[in-house]
């Protein structure tokens, strides 16, 4: 390199070290329960994932993946896509998102158990190799969490630095009979949350309030 | 015993504590009333005395760059009056030739023309008819008193013949006259044709004589700013505060379009350089890659107009040969050109975007889709809009390299003035801290005395004693040596 390209190449230096190198991008991973009654709510989950296709921008990740009996597992993402950096193709991109979800709404069997352990865990996992800047678990379920007797998830798990957002928590039978049984649910859950290192603990009940989902 | 209540000589009586304290001290403030005044005098002095050399430090500062101003803004001024005065005579040159190059012709056809009408103004002069010799012959013939029948016939012959001749003459002056006004009647295109002349040439002495007057306004503004007057200093620095204000506002307009030029392209520029990639925490690449594009468009219109020797910002670009220039200006032009062609072709993109977010959106909102309103022409319109707008616009911002050259050559003028006028607003304030600090320090010595007045009334009568003492042991002293 002679000197003259050298100094032709000095602005273009200059602005490279300038670049930020810390990430800008969100990814969210939204475990959608599929156990049981809560199966019949995936109508809603569509309304979310919609919301979510709408909100994220190019370079945004976005994961949807089903909480069954054993929810570890690569297996039950039921879509996933991080957005081109060109708007247009992040448009289709997004598009064929939604047909996927849509295809998986159609055909949704529940579950006998719900392991949402499992699904933390592999959320955490997906979130952190994006290597996004902010990084959000949706929990769509009503956090009741069933195990079968060989599934072992009574261990510490690595939260830390995501936001855990549980969305349309309905209240069981029994939470209608004792209201302490759903506060103690959230409050458990709250606190094993907290406890892996999660920057944020939020439940959004009413889904016209969706804007609270992703942090601006 | 609390912390507060130690200095209470009377316990739960702070006021008596207070006075006794005051009077125990009182002696000791009297006795060291010298050294206290001179040290907050000196203190006086050490706040003050700085302040005073910054503050006329600050005064002469303000006044070399008054100075430094005003010789810059006379040179200046006088360099812009020099080619105002030149530019001037070159237009009158251009008139003078364009004008009265043909004055010879013209001078040649006006003598030509009074010639020709001189001419016929001599031959239109009217020829009195001959004299009737033969009326005085007629008159002895009559003064014949007899009546002779002979005579009688020569008479009644002779007025036969008269009334022809008569009859003749008539006619002959009668064709005469016709003839002259014929003449006449010829002159008149001479006439228009010489009137026209004369008001063209009216004309053309007029615009000279318009041109000379302006060219005395700016000699006398010239010859004023070279006596170096202070009404051209007045005149020069008003001239530049206008240009100041008048640039800054056409340049906050043209910063409006560039404003509207960065809304049409930054988010097409995302398709081209990725909308992920940030330089800082809320400012993209994309955005970035927009702004330089739209700087690029105006640094290309400045070395247009730099090029076209509309502005002189550059001396570099007005050194280079007529050859360099030109091939300078036509890069800059199809730079400018082929911006302005991406940015249109930008514009149309975002549309294309806008509306492919548009109904992806609504595709994913619950609602049913909504049928577009209005046909394809009226749907076309702002896309047209826009397209012509990222084309013009490119063209409107490289005119801003005009209001720009205003800028920066007021910019030095009124920046002077206003540093003139902060070293001076600093220089009175400083003065005036100085002199707050000089003054606080009298009145603080002044207070220190009213604190220990009583011991100075002691004093005082002390020394009216002495002093009194003194007098009267002069006096003794005297009466004695006279005695």
């Amino acid at each position: 390199m002679d000197r003259r390209q050298f100094v032709l190449a000095l602005p273009a230096l200059a602005l490279a070290g300038c670049a930020d190198q810390k990430s800008h991008a969100q990814a969210v991973y939204m475990l959608v329960d599929t156990s049981g009654t809560y199966a019949e709510e995936v109508g809603k989950a569509q309304i979310i994932v919609n919301y979510l296709l709408g909100s994220l921008n190019s370079g945004d990740s976005l994961a949807v993946a089903r909480v069954r009996s054993r929810s570890f597992s690569e297996k039950d993402i039921i879509a996933k896509a991080t957005f081109d950096g060109r708007p247009s193709q992040a448009n289709a991109q997004k598009r064929a998102f939604r047909d996927e979800f849509e295809a998986f709404a159609r055909n949704t069997r529940g579950s006998a158990y719900t392991d949402i352990t499992g699904g933390l865990i592999q959320g955490a996992m997906f979130l952190n190799e994006t290597g996004a800047g902010k990084k959000t678990i949706l929990i769509f379920s009503d956090m009741q969490e069933e195990l079968d007797k060989q599934t072992q998830r009574d261990f510490p798990i690595d939260l830390k630095n995501i936001r855990v957002v549980a969305v349309n928590v309905v209240k069981l039978k029994t939470d209608n009979i004792d209201p302490r049984r759903y506060m103690g649910r959230l409050e458990e859950w709250q606190k094993r949350v907290k406890g892996a290192g999660a920057s944020e603990w939020l439940i959004v009940n009413d889904i016209e309030h969706l804007d609270r989902l992703l942090k601006t | 015993m609390t912390e507060t209540s130690l200095w209470m000589i009377v316990p739960g009586n702070p006021g008596l504590s207070a006075l006794i304290l005051f009077v125990i001290a009182m002696p000791f403030l009297y006795a060291a009333r010298k050294p206290v005044h001179a040290l907050v005098h000196a203190i006086g002095h050490l706040a003050g005395g700085p302040l005073r050399l910054a503050s006329k430090w600050l005064i002469a500062v303000a006044k070399e760059m008054r100075e430094r101003n005003r010789q810059v803004l006379l040179a200046h001024g006088r360099e812009e009056t020099e080619s105002h005065i030149a530019r001037e005579f070159e237009r009158i040159g251009a008139l003078v030739r364009r004008d009265l190059e043909g004055y010879p012709a013209l001078q040649r056809r006006l003598l030509d023309e009074i010639t020709r009408v001189e001419e016929d103004y001599k031959k239109c002069g009217e020829v009195p008819p001959p004299p009737p010799e033969w009326v005085e012959a007629v008159d002895a013939v009559a003064k014949v008193k007899n009546g002779n029948e002979l005579v009688q016939r020569v008479l009644e012959e002779i007025n036969r013949s008269i009334k022809t001749i008569y009859e003749r003459t008539l006619t002959e002056y009668r064709e005469a006259y016709e003839s002259r006004h014929e003449i006449l009647n010829g002159f008149m295109p001479f006439w228009r044709s010489l009137q026209r002349t004369l008001s063209q040439a009216d004309g053309h002495i007029t615009s000279l004589n318009d041109k000379a007057s302006q060219i005395d306004a700016q000699m006398d503004k010239y010859q004023e700013i070279v006596k170096k007057t202070d009404r051209a200093e007045h005149i020069l620095t008003i001239s530049a505060l206008t240009q100041f204000g008048t640039s800054l506002l056409v340049l906050c307009i043209a910063a409006g379009g560039a404003l509207i030029n960065y809304k049409l392209i930054a988010l097409p520029m995302s398709e081209m350089v990725g909308a992920g990639d940030y330089l800082t925490a809320s400012l993209r690449t994309s955005d970035v890659a927009a702004l330089v594009i739209i700087f690029v468009e105006a640094t290309m219109g400045l070395f247009l107009m730099e090029t076209l020797r509309i502005t002189h910002l550059f001396p570099g670009i007005h050194n280079l040969s007529d050859v360099m220039r030109k091939r300078m200006m036509w890069f800059a032009f199809g730079l400018l050109v082929t911006l302005a062609g991406i940015e249109a072709a930008l514009a149309l993109m975002r549309d294309m975007l806008i509306a492919d977010k548009a109904a992806l959106l609504q595709s994913l909102s619950a609602a049913t889709p909504q049928q577009a309103q209005g046909n394809g022409v009226l749907a076309g319109i702002p896309t047209a809009g826009q397209m012509l707008l990222g084309f013009i616009l490119p063209f409107a911002l490289a005119f801003v390299a005009i209001p720009l050259e205003s800028f920066v050559n007021s910019a030095r003028t009124v920046g002077g003035a206003a540093l003139v006028l902060l070293a001076r607003g600093a220089a009175f304030a400083l003065r005036l801290v100085g002199n707050l600090v000089r003054s606080l320090a009298r009145v603080v010595i002044t207070l220190y005395d009213v604190v220990i007045v009583l011991p100075l009334l002691v004093e005082r009568l002390v020394v009216k004693h002495k002093h009194a003492d003194v007098l009267d042991h002069d006096e003794e002293t005297l009466v004695a040596r006279r005695h």
